[in-house]
């Protein structure tokens, strides 16, 4: 019985993990960018869903759509302003991952003087609240009704990436940024889109993860990117199907540690990360071409 | 190719007693200003945090600026330094100096349980290793391991006190990381870290045994940081695990480190100093602006100034001698 409960749970919940990590892939995606603000702009995403519910009574579900004109906006302005000088130098990867960095400390510290120190939540009932019955088990409402507006967005993601034009011009930028501006793409441009998509994709994660973690808070954001970032590693970097698969099974790993061993399911993250990287560091679906 | 260069400018320009002085210098002056700076400034905790925090700085240097290895979960060592040696005085009694040495064995040990993290290479090692600390430190404060590591309630030294012991300590530590630096700067152990750096496998090709030279380095810059934090447990007195599992000790290290410059011996010392006056100055009334101004020069250094102060003044230096050979 508890096994059930933990693994259908574990599903329901991973769809949102699936979302929260996929985020962190595309700004990856065309320019090896590793955001470890990821966490913080999920948080962002959490205090938008906060302020259009309390200023102008707009559902979250409403909101996973309002915020993502808004964040592809953001994520392009800032693509265009540090990916030319990021680029130019000796070892993007690694620079990007300290700029990143202080860019989170920035976003985290900016959220605590604006939103301030203490932790917001929605009220539930701001979301359907019946209970999902299972072979007679109930699931709280907040599981199902995030993967319920979450499996949409991704299928649409999917969509998106595989069969329209800009999708297409994505991939190729994807496998080979010169060869795709040979070809007369205006590879700056569509990376900048994707990028601004990886930050769209967090912010509708941070939304749900107001009810997921029950709250939203300036300092949330690095555990969330660790988080996040085991789930990518996991599924094989660059990997969007592979991520989203990583993510359910992540959920799963998670909701059964909290169910049998719950003093050490914090612990599921780091070694789920730590055994990846060691085991299979191409992670489950990658081609074993990866320097990792 | 700057690397270069600097590779040649230690072996050539400077001589061997230069070589065997400025180290000396190096470590000799923030240790009489530290020495001749608690009669000044009274608050002498704040001062030993700083000299823990050069040695800190000069860890990170060791390790991130000589083989390019960033370690984000650099602050697993320091709780693992101020557990090792706070349990070895509780549970054994052992004289706090000597426990500042097991403090930096203990961190050197698991530093040397983490070496298959080298698999990993640039990012994925600097996430591995966080991910590593953040596992040791859910371990350590976890409530089903009260009875020996006390779980999340931390350890009380206050029986141990002794402010001025550990303010020496601590200084005699900073001067230890900054001899340390110096050394891995000057000698043919930091040469060939240089080169496995720039490139791994021709340093492997011309006869560097490149596994065995990056293990000392970071069993090196890991002992650092395990009496680092053994230090901090000792002159706290009081601590919970959060406090030395902090992940913002790494941040604060490596941005000290980096504003400084990494890959010199002043560049981590200057930096520390220079920071962690301004933070004492601000940060511990606005914490928040404190955290906006370090991420805004983190920025800033990683867009504008990837070498930190010292790189701003060997630009300068360089400058100054096209100059002149233009004239000549």
């Amino acid at each position: 019985m508890l096994f059930e409960y933990a693994i259908i749970g574990g599903i329901l919940l991973g769809i949102f993990y699936a979302l929260l990590a996929v985020g962190l892939n595309v700004v990856y995606g065309a320019q090896k960018i590793i955001n470890l603000a990821h966490g913080d702009i999920i948080m962002l995403g959490g205090y938008g869903a906060w302020e259009l519910y309390y200023t102008y009574h707009i559902s979250p579900i409403l909101s996973t759509i309002i915020v993502i004109p808004i964040t592809v906006v953001l994520g392009y302005g800032l693509n265009r302003l540090i990916a030319p000088r990021l680029l130019k130098s000796a070892d993007p990867e690694m620079l990007s991952l300290i700029l990143f960095f202080g860019l989170s400390e920035v976003i985290e510290a900016l959220a605590s003087l604006v939103f301030g120190n203490a932790a917001r939540a929605l009220p539930v009932n701001s979301i359907p609240t019946s209970r999902l019955v299972l072979f007679g088990q109930g699931y709280s409402a907040t599981w199902w009704v995030s993967a319920s507006v979450i499996l949409p967005l991704l299928g649409i993601f999917l969509v998106f990436l595989n069969r329209t034009s800009i999708g297409l011009q994505v991939r190729a930028v994807i496998s080979d940024a010169v060869e795709a501006a040979v070809a007369g793409i205006n590879a700056k441009r569509i990376s900048g889109i994707y990028f601004g998509i990886g930050f769209a994709l967090a912010a509708c994660a941070g939304v749900w993860g107001v009810f997921i973690y029950g709250g939203v808070s300036p300092t949330e954001g690095p555990a969330i990117t660790v988080t996040a970032f085991a789930i990518i590693v996991f599924g094989s970097l660059g990997n969007t199907v592979g991520t989203i698969v990583a993510g359910v099974i992540f959920g799963i790993f998670y909701q059964l540690a909290q169910v049998y061993i719950p003093s050490w399911s914090n612990l599921v993250p780091y070694v789920l990360v730590i055994a990846t990287m060691l085991v299979r560091p191409q992670g489950l679906f990658g081609r074993r071409q990866r320097i990792a | 190719m700057p690397k270069l260069d600097e590779i040649d400018r230690t072996l050539e320009t400077e001589s061997k007693g230069k070589r065997l002085i400025s180290p000396a210098v190096a470590a000799l002056v923030p240790v009489v200003v530290f020495a001749v700076g608690v009669h000044i400034y009274s608050n002498e905790l704040l001062l030993t945090y700083m000299a823990i925090y050069i040695a800190l700085a000069q860890g990170i240097n060791i390790i991130y600026g000589f083989t390019g290895y960033l370690p984000f979960g650099y602050f697993g060592f320091f709780g693992v330094g101020a557990y090792a040696s706070g349990l070895a005085m509780l549970d054994y009694n052992v004289p706090p100096v000597l426990a500042v040495v097991i403090g930096g064995v203990a961190a050197a040990l698991v530093g040397a349980l983490l070496l298959p993290l080298f698999r990993l290479r640039g990012a994925y090692f600097a996430i591995g290793t966080l991910a590593a600390s953040e596992a040791i430190y859910a371990i350590v404060s976890n409530p089903s391991l009260q009875s020996i590591t006390n779980g999340p309630y931390g350890l009380n030294l206050a029986a141990y006190y002794s402010s001025g012991t550990a303010y020496g300590t601590a200084i005699a530590l900073a001067a230890i990381a900054i001899l340390a630096a110096s050394y891995v700067r000057s000698s043919k152990f930091g040469l060939t870290l240089k080169a496995i750096r720039d490139d791994s496998y021709s340093a492997s090709m011309s006869g560097v045994n490149v596994p065995r030279q990056r293990f000392y380095a970071w069993l090196i810059a890991a002992a650092i940081a395990g009496m680092g934090g053994s230090i901090f447990g000792w002159s706290t007195s009081v601590f919970y695990p959060q406090a030395v599992f902090d992940s913002s000790l790494s941040v604060l290290a490596i941005v000290f480190a980096l504003f400084g410059g990494v890959g010199t011996v002043w560049g981590p010392t200057v930096g520390t100093v220079v920071l962690y006056a301004i933070y004492n100055a601000i940060g511990v009334s606005n914490p928040q602006y404190f955290q906006l101004i370090y991420g805004l020069v983190i920025v800033l250094l990683v867009l504008f100034a990837p070498r930190g102060l010292a790189g701003l003044r060997q630009i300068k230096s360089r400058r100054a001698t096209t100059v002149g050979a233009k004239n000549d």
